[in-house]
């Protein structure tokens, strides 16, 4: 007896708990102008501060989740958001299985440091081969005549050589393996390029932090930093030779210069190792990635017009945000091809 | 009448009550059941692919898909066994020291505030803590010793983890030596034992069990820690070749690269790492549960 009654006012309860959650959800999504998104973490002081004036602009709220590129790859495959957000263009093997194609969008550029413990030590100059073999763990110590050749005006001590890379997989460490893999042969047979690689020496640091962390503690030490890290936190960086023989350092305006460069049409490229004559080579855009239909998982063609306005305004009037994070702005001729892409996104088969 | 409602309600709610404990232990065996299925079948393709090499080959390489657990699975019992065997002798004498000589007073109060502490305290601080105090002074001892002067791997990352146990095995083993009753304590001791004898032949022996309870429980903290590890340990993808080298566990490296993986080959192996944790973590405690209900028994 008592049992049926508790059992009938709990379900009671429970059906007017869904019934209400339910109404909850339809007022939502009739009224609130949202769009999700997900993926890397590299540019998400951008993005949040680019959607957050969005926001203010167009009254859109923009829900970024930073969970790292992998995450918004797979979150965009799944159909779950309207964007993702990669460091690293997606593969063709990987593309070629999509029915709706995947579009990128460079929204901005990055470039990665090399940074140093050196006591005593203000300036290095550092050549890709040179580069590469340290990484290899081919050259062990500072003062091996091959980096001494190319820093003549430094007394180089007699130290050996700490390489520190990043554990968690990362855009940076994209950019950095895929440099290498350009310009040595061995480490392209050898590691390869990817966010994670197996890496032939040297110690691990979780994050931009923990790099710099061993790099500051360890005499001797070198690693690679995103160069906003670097910069924010006033490392020490090396210059580096680039294709046309010019020693560059990381600055916004050698970043931004070495997209100046022949681009696919669709912009999956990596620019690391640039032609650019004052371009520096350790560089790549990071992007936003959405699907060409735009009708995907029941979404609406207010939805997808939303998308486009918002991507246009990102690599248009949002470009402003870029540089006081010192994030390196899209030159003309990337925005151009950025616009097209744009350009190409349909809904339903007709364009937007 | 209202006596009988009285009655009936109350009954409802020893029902209910009842309903809602059995329900509470339900759904914490259908999380593990879900938890071990997920993992399952999220590694099917690693399993597939990879098969029982997984578990031997000593080669990480996402760029290739050459996948091997061996040196993570090697790099997480070294450290946790070398954090053990760093905490227990602490751990122990706090254990009586708490447990036996300040059982009260403003003193207890004290100290096992800062037990407790201890055990509450992120393991991000003790990561930050390990890698700008611990570190620096682990390079220089090794250099003193002649070994390549890193300063962080395996060595540093099992003191951090020493410390971070300490407090779990510490504060069950005091609860249980305090719950030895004292007239066997006071016999041993009117037949003329010395507070050391006491505490080696009576307390010893009628608290292990719940001793090694506390042991296993921090054993089982040390496997599965992830971020004052990762932070420390040098992240090393190779089998390690002394207890100074750079390595790399089990759960840092899931934690390393976790969020960037995208190919479903990569993705998978992941996982089936997680499950090779998943299963040296229920082994561990199988084998303690074993061991607890034998000494059970012989007492």
């Amino acid at each position: 007896m008592i049992n049926k009654r508790i059992r009938t006012i709990l379900k009671g309860t429970v059906l007017t708990g869904l019934i209400a959650l339910s109404l909850v959800g339809c007022s939502n999504q009739e009224n609130v102008k949202e769009l999700q998104g997900a993926g890397a973490t590299f540019p998400y002081p951008l993005y949040s501060k680019m959607f957050d004036h969005y926001h203010k602009e167009f009254g859109t709220r923009i829900n970024y989740q930073s969970i790292g590129s992998g995450g918004g790859i797979r979150q965009l495959k799944n159909k779950t958001v309207d964007f993702g957000a990669s460091d690293a263009f997606m593969k063709d093997k990987v593309l070629a299985k999509e029915s709706n194609p995947i579009l990128h969008i460079p929204i901005c550029l990055g470039a990665v440091s090399v940074s140093y413990n050196l006591p005593g030590t203000s300036e290095l100059k550092l050549t890709a081969d040179v580069l590469a073999d340290i990484f290899l763990g081919k050259i062990s110590k500072w003062d091996d005549a091959r980096i001494q050749s190319i820093n003549p005006e430094t007394k180089l001590p007699n130290l050996g050589i700490v390489s520190v890379h990043r554990s968690d997989g990362s855009g940076t460490t994209f950019i950095f393996t895929d440099y290498l893999a350009k310009v040595s042969s061995e480490w392209l047979n050898l590691v390869g390029r990817g966010k994670s690689v197996n890496w032939p020496d040297g110690l691990g640091g979780k994050g931009n932090a923990g790099v710099a962390g061993i790099v500051n503690q360890t005499p001797g030490a070198i690693g690679y930093i995103g160069h906003i890290y670097a910069e924010q936190n006033k490392m020490g960086v090396a210059t580096i030779r680039n294709k046309s023989g010019e020693y560059i350092s990381p600055s916004l305006a050698s970043v931004s210069n070495a997209a100046n460069t022949e681009i696919p049409a669709d912009t999956r490229a990596s620019i690391t190792d640039t032609g650019a004559k004052y371009g520096y080579p350790i560089s790549g855009f990071t992007w936003i990635l959405s699907y060409k239909e735009q009708k995907f998982n029941k979404r609406t063609l207010e939805q997808a017009k939303e998308t486009k306005q918002l991507l246009e305004w990102m690599i248009g009037d949002g470009q402003r945000f870029t540089e006081p994070l010192l994030y390196a702005p899209l030159s003309e001729s990337v925005v151009k091809k950025a616009q097209d892409i744009i350009d190409s996104m349909t809904y339903s088969g007709k364009a937007l | 009448m209202g006596a009988q409602n009285f009655i009936r309600l109350t009954e409802a709610k020893d029902l209910i009550f009842k309903k809602v404990l059995g329900l509470c232990g339900l759904i914490v065996i259908g999380l593990v059941l879900g938890i071990f299925l997920t993992l399952l079948s999220k590694a099917a393709l690693s399993m597939e692919h990879t098969g029982l090499a997984f578990l031997y080959q000593t080669v990480w390489d996402p760029v290739r898909e050459h996948f091997g657990a061996l040196p993570f699975f090697v790099g997480t019992m070294i450290t946790s066994i070398l954090a053990l065997s760093i905490s227990i002798p602490f751990s122990f004498a706090l254990a009586i020291f708490l447990g036996e000589y300040v059982k009260d007073g403003p003193w207890s109060s004290v100290f096992n505030t800062a037990l407790d502490l201890l055990a509450g305290i992120p393991s991000i601080i003790y990561g930050f803590w390990g890698l700008f105090v611990l570190v620096p002074i682990v390079r220089s001892f090794e250099s003193a010793m002649g070994v390549l002067p890193h300063g962080v791997g395996i060595f540093s990352s099992a003191i951090v983890l020493a410390v971070m146990i300490i407090p779990y095995s510490a504060s069950i083993s005091r609860e249980v030596i305090s719950l030895v009753p004292e007239d066997i304590k006071e016999a041993a001791l009117s037949l003329g034992a010395t507070p050391f004898e006491c505490i080696t032949k009576v307390i010893f022996p009628y608290a292990k069990s719940g001793i090694f309870a506390g042991v296993l429980m921090s054993f089982g903290r040390a496997i599965s820690e992830t971020m004052a590890v990762t932070m420390l340990i040098g992240n090393s993808n190779k089998i390690p070749t002394s207890i100074f080298s750079p390595a790399n566990t089990l759960a840092s490296i899931i934690a390393n690269e976790f969020a960037e993986a995208s190919e479903e080959l990569y993705l998978s192996s992941l996982v089936e790492l997680a499950l090779v944790l998943f299963f040296v973590t229920a082994a561990f405690s199988l084998i303690g549960r074993i061991i607890i209900k034998k000494w059970v028994l012989d007492k």
